[in-house]
């Protein structure tokens, strides 16, 4: 995937946009912090560096921003995928800066675009940070895919979320692409002046049982269609998948996607529709879509020991649900890691929102720094496991003599192993 | 044949709490006790059951729930019969007499406890929860997320006493009376806690003591946590 270049503009403006000399001592900062963070290896360099210009220079974000054409993609899950397809999507025209070391709040987006000169960015986008967001970097588009329960120590609502999205899209300037699928989405993207609907289905209904405007009970049909006695309906989709393509605005492309699993074909279309809506050829971004293959070391393989382990992110019931459909074919060993620092939240009680049951009769190891919660969640599901505490000693003991395992792991227990290829 | 139901998971089923239902259900069968667990959606009648767990969840669902659950009158009814009921959190402030609503509004609950939750100024009450008292099942260890603060009349009592935490808000958890059991702690409670989950069956079955289960792995989940919860004060 291409890359954003770096290089260091120290002329007092950038890309048109006066900067104040507040402006340039925050630029400066980013990039001595942050150059100091790599050197170190302690870590990526974005976050510290975007922080430290954000608290010298408050209004750089703004600044930064100003007449880029931007693109924010948000949602519970789908998030660094879709934004890696539309970047690859966007990068069909010219250099496009992106914030792919996972940093998703505004100190991540301040280095992102500070450390680039490209003039097209797309950029990830925490959901709860989204809000924030919008006004203050005025996006020619918003990707919002789906809203499910993550982390509720730190979001504590789902509601409360979309409540925030419906507000800040009321005001957007730019294009909402939204998934016409899930309820919530719906009830924030209504609001947007101008909506591009894309179908990109729904992992998990639990969330949107309740009619996000009324309360009443929803309605669901077997193809996908819901709607509401209060009037709130699924839209007609301007994009959807037909027998191995993509129908944009009417049109029809070639779309297989590399990625695996249905739910990546729905972060791929997203991306598709927004690339679309921001004037690059449909062709040419499908095409630039369906190459992305690695993303952020989802789906990557790990070597341990002469075990061969597939990783797999999962990060709460929706991001389950949908991994439990892939591996439903499938007989390889599977290990589980579950943390629960503060980017996995805290809370690892939506171990109980999973269907676990499915993984009765595979072989299974239970491990990460809360195996013992997840090994009681297996325990009460039937399933029998082993546990390691030690993920890499989890792979090798589930994979022995060069079997393929498949590691399911939530976010830090998944950077962990990831880190240590 | 004990009956364990999961009361309205589409609105109360925010914070999995929907665990404490599989945990009593899976702890009677392991001990060979005929058992089912269901879980009941807003739109259906409440089935009758042995046990009902009342799960966490958001505002607006949350004021549904006690209006359907007026509206089919069979939780209040079996409550007054004798079955056992644990509500967790939004649960606890359902059975209660009224609760604060985010929109500074309030609204009534079922009345079942002498207590009434408001609004405080104070942050969100997030964070590991550890709850002490004389009780056979106790030490507790769970999980919090809520605003509200909630007040007991004096004669009911609570189910514990807050060591780390904030739960009540006035240094206790929860409430006890009769048969019916509230707490704020997640985890599932029930999962983190199995004696608490071995002595509500025993209420339920009319039972002593219940025999240990072998290979139990929430044994060590529960030291393992009031482990972290000590080290952490």
């Amino acid at each position: 995937m291409p890359r954003a270049t770096v290089e260091h503009d120290d002329s007092p403006s950038i890309r048109g946009a006066r900067l104040s000399a507040r402006d340039r001592a925050g630029l400066a900062a980013l990039r001595l912090v942050n150059g100091a963070s790599r050197r170190s290896g302690r870590g990526q360099g974005t976050v510290a560096g975007g922080r430290v210009a954000l608290r010298i220079a408050p209004r750089l974000l703004e600044r930064l921003a100003y007449d880029l054409e931007l693109a924010l993609v948000s949602g519970t899950n789908g998030k660094t995928t879709t934004t890696a397809c539309l970047t690859a999507a966007m990068s069909t025209r010219g250099p496009v800066a992106t914030n792919d070391t996972g940093s998703n709040m505004l100190p991540g987006h301040v280095a992102a675009l500070g450390n680039s000169t490209a003039r097209v960015a797309v950029l990830e986008c925490d959901e709860v940070w989204l809000s924030r967001a919008i006004p203050l970097e005025r996006p020619g588009a918003v990707v919002v895919l789906n809203l499910s329960r993550d982390q509720l120590d730190r979001t504590s609502e789902v509601r409360h979320v979309a409540r925030s999205w419906h507000a800040a899209l009321a005001s957007l300037e730019g294009t909402c692409v939204a998934n016409a699928d899930d309820p919530l989405v719906v009830s924030a993207a209504v609001h947007a002046p101008n909506v591009a609907w894309f179908a990109g289905g729904l992992e998990f209904r639990e969330d949107a049982s309740a009619c996000p405007r009324c309360m009443a009970r929803l309605h669901f049909d077997d193809d996908g269609g819901w709607h509401c006695e209060c009037g709130l309906a699924r839209p007609d989709p301007d994009a959807f998948l037909r027998d191995g393509t993509a129908v944009v605005d009417g049109t029809q492309v070639p779309f297989k996607i590399t990625l695996p699993g249905a739910f990546n074909e729905g972060n791929g279309l997203a991306a598709l529709l927004a690339a679309v809506r921001l004037g690059v050829d449909a062709d040419a971004a499908a095409a630039a879509i369906c190459s992305v293959t690695d993303v952020a070391g989802r789906f990557s393989e790990l070597d341990v020991d002469g075990s061969r382990a597939r990783l797999l992110l999962a990060k709460n019931p929706a991001g389950w649900s949908a991994l439990l459909r892939l591996l439903a074919d499938d007989d390889a060993p599977i290990v589980v890691a579950i943390n629960a620092r503060v980017a996995d939240g805290f809370d690892p009680s939506w171990l109980y929102d999973v269907e676990f049951d499915r993984l009765a009769g595979r072989r299974v190891v239970a491990t990460g720094e809360r195996w013992r919660d997840l090994s009681t969640r297996l325990f009460y599901a039937g399933v029998e496991h082993t546990t390691e505490t030690d993920p890499r000693r989890a792979i090798a003991v589930a994979g022995g003599a060069g079997r393929r395992v498949d590691v399911i792991a939530n976010y830090t227990a998944f950077a962990a192993l990831h880190g240590a290829r | 044949m004990l009956r364990v139901v999961t009361v309205y998971p589409d609105l109360l089923g925010t914070y999995g709490d929907r665990g404490n239902g599989i945990v009593l259900q899976r702890r009677a069968a392991l001990r060979g006790i005929e058992s089912a667990h269901d879980e009941a959606t807003s739109d259906e009648r409440l089935p009758v059951a042995d046990i009902y767990c009342i799960g966490g969840g958001e505002d607006g669902p949350q004021q549904l729930a006690v209006e359907r659950l007026e509206q089919d009158g069979t939780l209040k009814e079996r409550a007054a019969d004798g079955a056992v009921v644990l509500a967790v959190c939004a649960g606890l402030q359902v059975l209660g007499r009224s609760f604060a609503v985010s929109d500074g509004t309030r609204a009534g609950g079922l009345g079942l406890f002498e207590l009434d939750t408001v609004a405080s100024a104070q942050p969100r009450a997030v964070g590991e929860v550890v709850v002490d008292g004389a009780a056979g099942y106790l030490p507790l260890t769970g999980f919090e997320n809520h605003a509200g603060r909630t007040v007991r009349d004096e004669a009911l009592a609570p189910l514990g006493r807050v060591i780390s935490g904030v739960g009540n808000g006035d240094g206790t958890d929860g409430a006890l009376v009769g048969r019916l059991v509230g707490t704020y702690l997640h985890g599932p409670v029930l999962a983190r806690n199995p004696l608490l989950a071995d002595w509500l069956l025993a209420l339920a079955l009319d039972a002593g003591e219940l025999a240990p289960i072998d290979d139990d792995p929430s044994r060590g989940l529960h030291d393992e946590r009031l482990g972290v919860a000590r080290r952490a004060r």
